[in-house]
């Protein structure tokens, strides 16, 4: 189980194919309060970089980008009706879809954690 | 400055330094005041009509058969409401009103005057045209005057707010495609990432795709990555950039990315929200722009925010003035004016109507007496004002404030919470603002500073007024520096003190309930 990180602050989990996808601590505390997140029904099929989600908060609306290529599993529904996990557990239980990886190759331009943390770090 | 009280002084008593709560809910003579559900009652009415005889109902069975509830109200009970809710309203008409982006400017009261001439105030849009042939000569040289400012050979009069013109402008530019075989094939609009939330709503509604372009360290459009999106060009529609941008810059690179857009097969949509700062100055279409709508609720002086309504006319290049909408007003030889309504004839190629009728005749009537009383060197210096007041704010307050970029501004101030102690938000800043008398400035955008805070405070305000400004918001941007925790608090002086947005966010409650306010009354 590996976890990347893209330089729009999403993650991805990887086990196998699967890859659990949602945004970063970082991202949830430069949003601020979360209030609404929009996600992708199961069998969206997503390709890297696209927009898959929204997430509003107080002060902004975000698209989510894809980290990875692949259909949409299943979505964390979850989130609708309680956004503050979001501000809580950014990359635990708020997690925003599980998707099937179709090209994992695509992992290999993404940061690992102790790059991520210094890419913020630079920001 | 404080209330001159020469002649007229005071002599209170002093009991006691602490909060004072009053029973009626009202502070000073400034009235509490309850929704109109709770002071109306259905029973209430302000006017007795007789029952009506030998009614007989034409709805087929389908009328309400219980009462609608609605609160009645007596006449001076109506008028009190809002007299009531106008007393906690803040307006133009009151104060500096420095929300960036916006051009809140002063609303002349010599517009107000022309637009109630019975001529253009009393006329009705069905009217047979021989008879408002007046009113038609005004939509002309309005149109005129919005030609010569930008140097654009057409004009849309109809848009009816500034996202209206966009939709008109980018209606435009997939007529234009479409005529051209390419509707299918040119979908993509590049939108840098400073722009108005409106311009990628507006290119996803009329089924472009939208393509971020990055904006570099000066807060203007990155020229690498339009090259690099530009590469492959066969399937770009265009682009959308606001001049001044959002970040209160020049975009100084504008002509090469007309001519970039040109050259990929593509047309550039400018957003003219900003034009306040440019208007009598720079004519965009020396600057390679294929259509901008212009806020007459901005530029032009007429009302803005609740007192609207808006209007987005919209002028187009040669390459897209034969789709533009109608109606439109056009002067026949023997000097009639004629409205075209059609889409055949001379509009045989316009991409269609937008509204039922002619666009806003009483912002027409405003917008045109703003320019006449102005004059084409009055409609510059209001341009250089508002400039040079946005960069008084900037310079007087780069000391304790952290300007988002370097040099100078156009016409609004954008800064940075860099400034901040820890713990210290914008939000906090713009509530304690509240206390001092402002509307707050347009905070966290554009998204692509931290914090944002973006002044704007147009020609309208005097040294004078911009010194009590900024004397406020220097005194608060200090406490901020130094981590003063009461501002967390702020509002302290306002009607309601601080919102939740976030619980308002989450949990809305769109509907008043009478059960609501007994729950409230017991918490």
């Amino acid at each position: 189980m590996t976890t990347y990180y893209t330089k729009d602050h999403e993650w991805v989990r990887v086990e196998g194919d699967t890859g659990t996808v949602g945004i970063t601590t970082y991202a949830a505390g430069q949003l601020g309060d979360v209030v609404y997140v929009e996600l992708p029904e199961a069998g969206a099929s997503l390709a890297k970089g696209d927009g898959f989600a929204v997430v509003e908060s107080v002060k902004a609306a975000s698209d989510v980008y894809a980290p990875i290529s692949g259909a949409v599993l299943e979505s964390n529904t979850g989130l609708a009706d309680a956004p503050e996990k979001v501000s809580e557990a950014a990359e635990t239980d708020a997690w925003f879809v599980r998707i099937k990886i179709a090209d994992t190759s695509e992992l290999d331009g993404l940061m690992d954690l102790a790059a991520y943390t210094a890419y913020c770090e630079g920001l | 400055m404080t209330m001159n009280t020469q002649g007229r002084p005071t002599a209170p008593t002093a009991v006691s330094t602490a909060a004072i709560e009053t029973i009626s809910g009202s502070r000073g003579l400034l009235q509490q005041e309850g929704l109109l559900f709770e002071i109306g009652t259905p029973e209430t009415t302000g006017v007795d009509l007789p029952k009506p005889k030998g009614l007989k109902s034409r709805l087929g069975g389908v009328a309400r058969k219980v009462d609608t509830g609605l609160p009645g109200l007596s006449e001076p009970q109506a008028v009190r409401h809002y007299m009531r809710l106008s007393q906690k309203n803040y307006a133009i008409d009151l104060g500096l009103f420095p929300l960036g982006s916006c051009t809140m400017k002063h609303n002349p009261r010599l517009n107000e005057k022309m637009a109630r001439l019975p001529g253009f105030g009393d006329i009705h849009p069905l009217q047979p045209q021989a008879t408002v042939q007046g009113a038609l000569q005004l939509i002309d040289e309005l149109a005129t005057w919005l030609k010569t400012l930008t140097n654009m050979p057409s004009v849309a009069m109809s848009p009816k707010a500034g996202a209206h013109g966009e939709l008109c402008g980018l209606l435009a530019i997939r007529q234009a495609l479409i005529a051209r075989g390419e509707g299918d094939v040119r979908k993509r609009m590049l939108v840098p990432e400073s722009a108005h939330g409106t311009n990628p709503a507006t290119a996803a509604q009329c089924g472009f795709t939208v393509d971020e372009i990055k904006a570099n360290k000066r807060g203007r459009v990155d020229m690498a990555d339009l090259k690099a999106k530009l590469e492959k060009s066969e399937d770009v529609a265009g682009i959308m950039l606001t001049n001044p941008n959002t970040c209160g810059l020049f975009e100084t690179d504008i002509r090469e990315i007309a001519d970039l857009i040109h050259k990929a097969g593509g047309y550039f949509y400018c957003d003219g929200a900003n034009f306040n700062a440019i208007v009598g100055r720079v004519r965009p279409g020396d600057l390679g722009v294929d259509a901008m709508h212009i806020n007459l609720h901005k530029t032009f002086s007429t009302p803005h925010g609740g007192g609207g309504p808006g209007s987005g006319p919209t002028v187009f290049s040669e390459a897209l003035a034969p789709y533009v909408p109608v109606p439109f007003v056009t002067k026949d030889e023997d000097g009639i004016y004629r409205l075209v309504e059609q889409v055949d004839g001379e509009a045989s190629e316009s991409f269609g109507r937008m509204v039922a009728f002619h666009g806003q005749m009483g912002m027409f009537v405003r917008a045109l007496a703003y320019i006449l009383s102005h004059g084409a060197d009055g409609l510059k210096q209001a341009a250089e004002d508002a400039v040079l007041n946005a960069n008084y704010i900037q310079a007087r307050l780069k000391h304790v404030m952290s300007p988002a970029f370097d040099g100078y501004c156009m016409h609004e101030a954008l800064f940075s919470d860099a400034f901040t102690a820890d713990g210290i938000e914008t939000i906090d800043i713009a509530k304690a603002l509240i206390d001092e008398g402002y509307h707050p400035m347009t905070m966290y955008f554009p998204l692509v500073v931290h914090g944002a805070m973006l002044i704007e405070p147009t020609e309208t305000e005097s040294k004078a007024e911009l010194d009590r400004f900024c004397d406020a918001l220097e005194s608060i941007a200090r406490r901020a520096a130094q981590g003063d925790d009461t501002l967390k608090g702020a509002p302290y002086l306002a009607p309601m003190r601080r919102l939740d947005e976030t619980r308002a966010a989450r949990k809305p409650v769109l509907k008043w309930t009478a059960e609501d306010t007994s729950k409230v009354a017991a918490e």
